[in-house]
């Protein structure tokens, strides 16, 4: 059972949710209108994870996602109307419109992606870290996949190269139950992540998804723990997103019913509910927080619009380094 | 039915250009009728065909240069069916002298493709369409080396060909001469001819004539060149491989300069046989021909003997050079005034001198003697030509 | 001038880099304990230690991958690939990352990763040890790819990938490992920019590089002898690749061979061939041949071998079929 958190820390952590659920529920209407194309894959329900993790990590640590990244980001620090441009294929969003909703990079704020490729930034990750141990910097590189990663070689060499040169990684698994279409019973022959990450010789740690405070509190514990021994971690987080993997896809794979179920552990409700009932939170703030993150979100919109397209004679810059 | 050859227009001539064809696939021919026009070292030549028939197919383009005896073209009789390939395959000609280039081996036959991996073959190269353009070359008239006989830079000579058959006529005229002056023993012999009479017999005789009509002196000279020989028959043949050949018939062959530079001499058919009046019109006929390029190719290869006069060039005497295989040549100067005796008395007379260059091997100075009196007898009885 | 090996060259460029440079290491498959598959790292081990000539497990996709990442951070890795045959296990992390990641993040990042690969065949190694998959690699905008052929560039170019910001992908044809070359001294730095013609000629053009540039000397002699004056260009570099003195070659010569040890159909050659005759087709005087490997995966018996990789006696063949002899 997690703890209750300080006043502050539990309105910052329902701030990252609220803001995280309703970009997430703007994006999903404005791809509907036609102005954000391509994919699109959603946190909804997710929230928790991004919110309450990375609260264990600073500004100098390195942090890679997957292509449902969009919550991470925006709690990672970088501006929403950078993001909602980007979406947009404006030349102001965060990757210059370049990238789209799977690869928001912003090196400032120490984000390397939106990665598209399951597992495939997971090596990355390792790199990341030994280029910090070589160098002498001691900070943490933390990665964020799907359970769905874990079927992939990339994430087995991964976890051993990590633990065999003892590099400073979290290999933070976001289990949402479903790999696109396809359930973790029906992909891995060891459906106990933790068991499978711990045989590479690191700490492994499942958590509530869906708690943001138990969130919060172990991932800090396990960060701090990759910190001082210098080596790699392993976290579950058991959560559930309550869209389909993203807007194409008509959801055959799992039942209404079962969704119904776990839409009643959202995370953002069953939080609210806890706080108000502690008294922590007054109705008032809720409000209040909702309309600072409808006041963002509408400035992000209206930023995304204004945005302008890159010139198409710059077409084939930002390939190679120029000035050189 | 036959396949039409290019021709050999000269004892010296290996290849030929075929200029022109005047005849159509389809079209119906008679022997005799000129088909194609080809140019020589010594100029552009109307050819006549041998066979009569209905052309079936011109197997070489305008333009094109090939050994003499190439087929050209098929004449079928009229019913037979079509052919598709000449009788003989054409041969490539061979590297020009100078150009430096790896050796052709033989090009495949038209019809026939080159191995897979080459390219399709008759094609120009780009860079030799390049050069063509640069350099303002005709790429119709050239001969590909490349694969597949495909014309390639190489082919592309430096400057294009002169059109000009002076040059060629030039180059012609010399080898011709080299080779009279290197194989043929003349002697020479001259007689001066008092021409006062004939002349004044011409005036009379030109006097209601038309000026195209007008028998010029020079028409006078070949009508009686050409009666003299049936006299002297030694001079109007030709020296083939160490004999002599007389010829019954009388063709003179008539030295024409041509503007620019050049000189030709087309032959006169039978001049011992026509009329003055018909004489005047194929002589104006054949220099007129002549001087525009357009000479038959009998024209070029039968003359027995010739004349040149230089006459009109303010030349006294002129002493020939003699053009193979002929025997001879009578050189006709200019009719001067001069101090002459006549029945023991000096009056102005106009006097030709009139010269016979001869082949020893074929004919000596006795023989030449008699030939130059029975010109002049000839001449002075103009009446009777 | 001192006569070196072209792995002596390899080696050299690691010893410099790594002496000169702290952010320099080497990672790869038996590169520490073992001296290196091709002994290009013997005895780096004992002189930088195990954290900079790092031996890793066969994990390809990891320590290709983990390169990357450790370039993002500003290290300068050296990823050594036993073989380009392994690399293809490498690839989501070389094309969807390496080649990428630049362009995703709009220009944030850049990635000074070196990796060097050995290719080629000639050693009976059989399909999975021997195919050259240059074409693969130069068709990615993103990559930048050497194909050093001599002692020269084989030090000279590492250094200067080295020092570029960019992934670049270094070629070593396992066939030149041995090979002796005359490194002047000091040893000269080379650019990632130009061509090299190797040997001068005015008749046609031979456009290589790596392990067939010697190859195709050798046929340049016997062209000679038949009276055909042979250009060779080494390459150098695949991409970018110096096309201006491509062009100026053939505009000399208006004659053009691609030679290529990998497959002739959809690849390097292909490509050559293609922008020979979209910018240099007005100068061209015979169609553009390519010599290159047969179709067929590289077989085991060495008559099969040679015969299915280009031979000095197949450009000579080619040539000769180009001018117009053949």
């Amino acid at each position: 059972m997690s703890t209750y958190p300080g006043r502050g820390l539990a309105l910052h952590l329902l701030t990252q949710m609220v803001r995280v659920r309703r970009f997430e529920e703007k994006a999903a209407e404005l791809y509907s209108a036609g102005k954000i194309r391509g994919f699109l894959h959603l946190y909804i329900g997710e929230e928790a994870v991004a919110a309450g993790a990375q609260r264990a990590l600073g500004p100098d640590d390195s942090l890679l996602c997957t292509y449902r990244e969009h919550g991470h980001a925006l709690v990672r620090g970088v501006p929403m109307n950078k993001v909602m441009a980007e979406m947009f294929g404006k030349q102001e969003g965060c990757s210059r419109g370049r990238g789209g909703s799977m690869h928001l990079f912003d090196t400032e704020h120490r984000l390397f992606g939106g990665n598209a490729i399951v597992a495939g930034h997971l090596p990355l990750a390792v790199g990341m870290a030994l280029g910090d141990k070589m160098a002498g910097r001691d900070r943490v590189t933390a990665c964020f996949f799907g359970e769905g990663a874990m079927a992939e070689g990339e994430f087995h060499e991964a976890a051993n190269l990590a633990a065999l040169w003892k590099l400073r990684v979290l290999f933070a698994c976001e289990n949402n139950g479903y790999a696109m279409g396809t359930a973790l019973e029906r992909s891995e022959s060891q459906t106990a992540l933790t068991v499978k990450a711990a045989s590479y010789g690191m700490p492994a740690t499942s958590v509530d998804g869906m708690d943001v405070v138990e969130v919060e509190t172990e991932t800090r514990r396990v960060v701090d723990g990759i910190r001082s021994s210098g080596g790699p971690a392993f976290m579950e987080f058991r959560t559930y997103r309550f869209r389909a993997h993203s807007m194409f896809d008509a959801e055959l794979y799992r039942d209404k019913l079962e969704v119904e179920q776990h839409k009643k552990r959202d995370p953002i409700e069953t939080f609210v509910a806890r706080m108000m009932e502690a008294e922590v939170f007054t109705p008032d703030d809720l409000t209040h927080i909702e309309d600072k993150v409808a006041a963002e979100l509408a400035e992000a919109v209206a930023f995304a619009e204004a945005g302008t397209l890159e010139p198409v004679e710059e077409l084939t810059r930002y390939i190679y380094t120029e000035g050189v | 039915m036959a396949d039409f050859l290019m021709p050999s227009l000269g004892a010296d001539m290996e290849r030929g250009i075929l200029s022109e064809w005047l005849v159509k696939p389809g079209q119906t021919v008679n022997k005799g009728d000129l088909i194609a026009v080809v140019e020589t070292d010594k100029g552009a030549i109307e050819v006549e065909v041998w066979d009569s028939g209905v052309v079936d197919r011109l197997w070489v383009e305008a333009g094109a240069e090939v050994p003499v005896g190439t087929p050209l073209a098929h004449i079928r009789e009229e019913g037979a069916p079509v052919e598709h390939a000449p009788a003989a395959a054409p041969v490539q000609i061979p590297e020009a002298a100078g150009v430096a280039a790896p050796v052709q081996a033989a090009a495949p036959p038209p019809q026939a493709r080159s191995a897979p991996s080459s390219s399709t073959g008759g094609g120009v190269s780009p860079w030799a369409r390049s050069l063509a353009a640069e350099r303002g070359v005709d790429l119709s008239g050239l001969t590909g080396t490349g694969p597949g006989g495909a014309i390639v830079g190489r082919d592309v000579p430096e400057r294009p060909v002169p059109k000009d058959p002076l040059q060629g006529m030039r180059r012609a005229v010399a080898r011709a001469m080299e080779k009279s002056k290197r194989e043929i023993p003349h002697y020479y012999l001259s007689t001066e001819v008092d021409l006062t009479d004939t002349l004044a017999w011409l005036a009379q005789f030109n006097a209601d004539l038309p000026a195209r009509q007008r028998v010029l002196p020079i028409v006078l000279w070949l009508k009686a060149i050409a009666l003299a020989v049936h006299e002297v028959p030694e001079v109007n043949g030709f020296w083939r491989e160490g004999a002599l050949t007389l010829s019954e018939a009388v063709h003179l062959g008539v030295a024409v300069s041509l503007r620019g530079g050049g000189l030709v001499a087309p032959a006169l058919h039978d001049v011992d046989d026509t009329p003055l009046p018909e004489l005047v019109a194929g002589l104006a006929d054949v220099v007129t021909r002549a001087r525009r390029g357009r000479l038959r190719g009998s024209e070029m290869m039968d003359a027995t003997l010739t004349v040149t006069s230089m006459g009109d060039r303010g030349v006294e005497r002129v002493d020939g050079v003699i053009y193979p295989p002929q025997v001879g040549i009578v050189g006709v100067g200019r009719a001067t005034e001069r101090a002459w005796v006549v029945d023991g008395a000096v009056a102005v007379r106009t006097v030709t001198t009139l010269t016979f260059a001869g082949d020893h091997r074929a004919h000596d100075g006795h023989k030449g003697g008699l030939f130059l009196s029975a010109i002049a007898k000839h001449i002075t009885h103009p009446e009777d030509l | 001038m001192s006569t070196v090996t072209y792995r002596e060259a390899v080696r050299m460029a690691l010893r410099e880099s790594m002496t000169a440079d702290e952010r320099v290491f080497l990672m790869g498959e038996d590169v520490g304990r073992y001296g290196g598959s091709y002994a290009c790292s013997m005895g780096l081990l004992e002189e930088f230690g195990e954290e900079r000539i790092r031996d890793t497990p066969l994990s390809e996709s990891g320590f290709v991958g983990a390169g990357i990442g450790a370039a993002l951070v500003g290290m300068r890795p050296i990823v050594e690939v036993m073989t380009v045959n392994f690399s293809l296990l490498a690839l989501d992390q070389i094309i969807n990352n390496a080649a990428t990641l630049r362009h995703m993040s709009g220009g944030q990042v850049s990635v000074p990763v070196v990796i060097r690969m050995s290719t080629g065949a000639g050693k009976q190694l059989a399909a999975q040890h021997s195919h050259s998959w240059e074409g693969f690699y130069t068709h990615v905008p993103g990559l930048k790819v050497c194909s050093p052929a001599t002692v020269v560039d084989a030090r000279g170019m590492l250094l200067a990938a080295l020092d570029d910001p960019d992934p670049v992908v270094i070629f070593e044809h396992a066939g030149l490992y041995n090979r002796k070359g005359e490194m002047p001294e000091p040893p000269p730095s080379v650019d990632l920019r130009t061509a090299r013609v190797a040997r001068e000629g005015t008749d046609i053009t031979l456009i290589t590089h790596g392990g067939c540039l010697w190859r195709t000397l050798e046929a340049a002699e016997t062209l000679a002898e038949q009276g055909v004056s042979a250009e060779v260009l080494d390459l150098r570099m695949l991409r970018p690749l110096d096309w201006a003195t491509v062009h100026q070659s053939i505009a000399k010569t208006h004659r053009a061979v691609v030679v290529d040890e990998g497959w002739k159909s959809w690849g390097f050659s292909a490509e050559v061939s293609a922008r020979i005759a979209e910018e240099s087709f007005w100068m061209l005087d015979a169609p553009v041949r390519r010599v290159a490997g047969v179709e067929v995966p590289i077989p085991y018996a060495t008559h099969l071998e040679k015969a299915s990789i280009p031979q000095p006696a197949d450009v000579v063949r080619g040539a000769l079929e180009v001018v117009g002899r053949g």
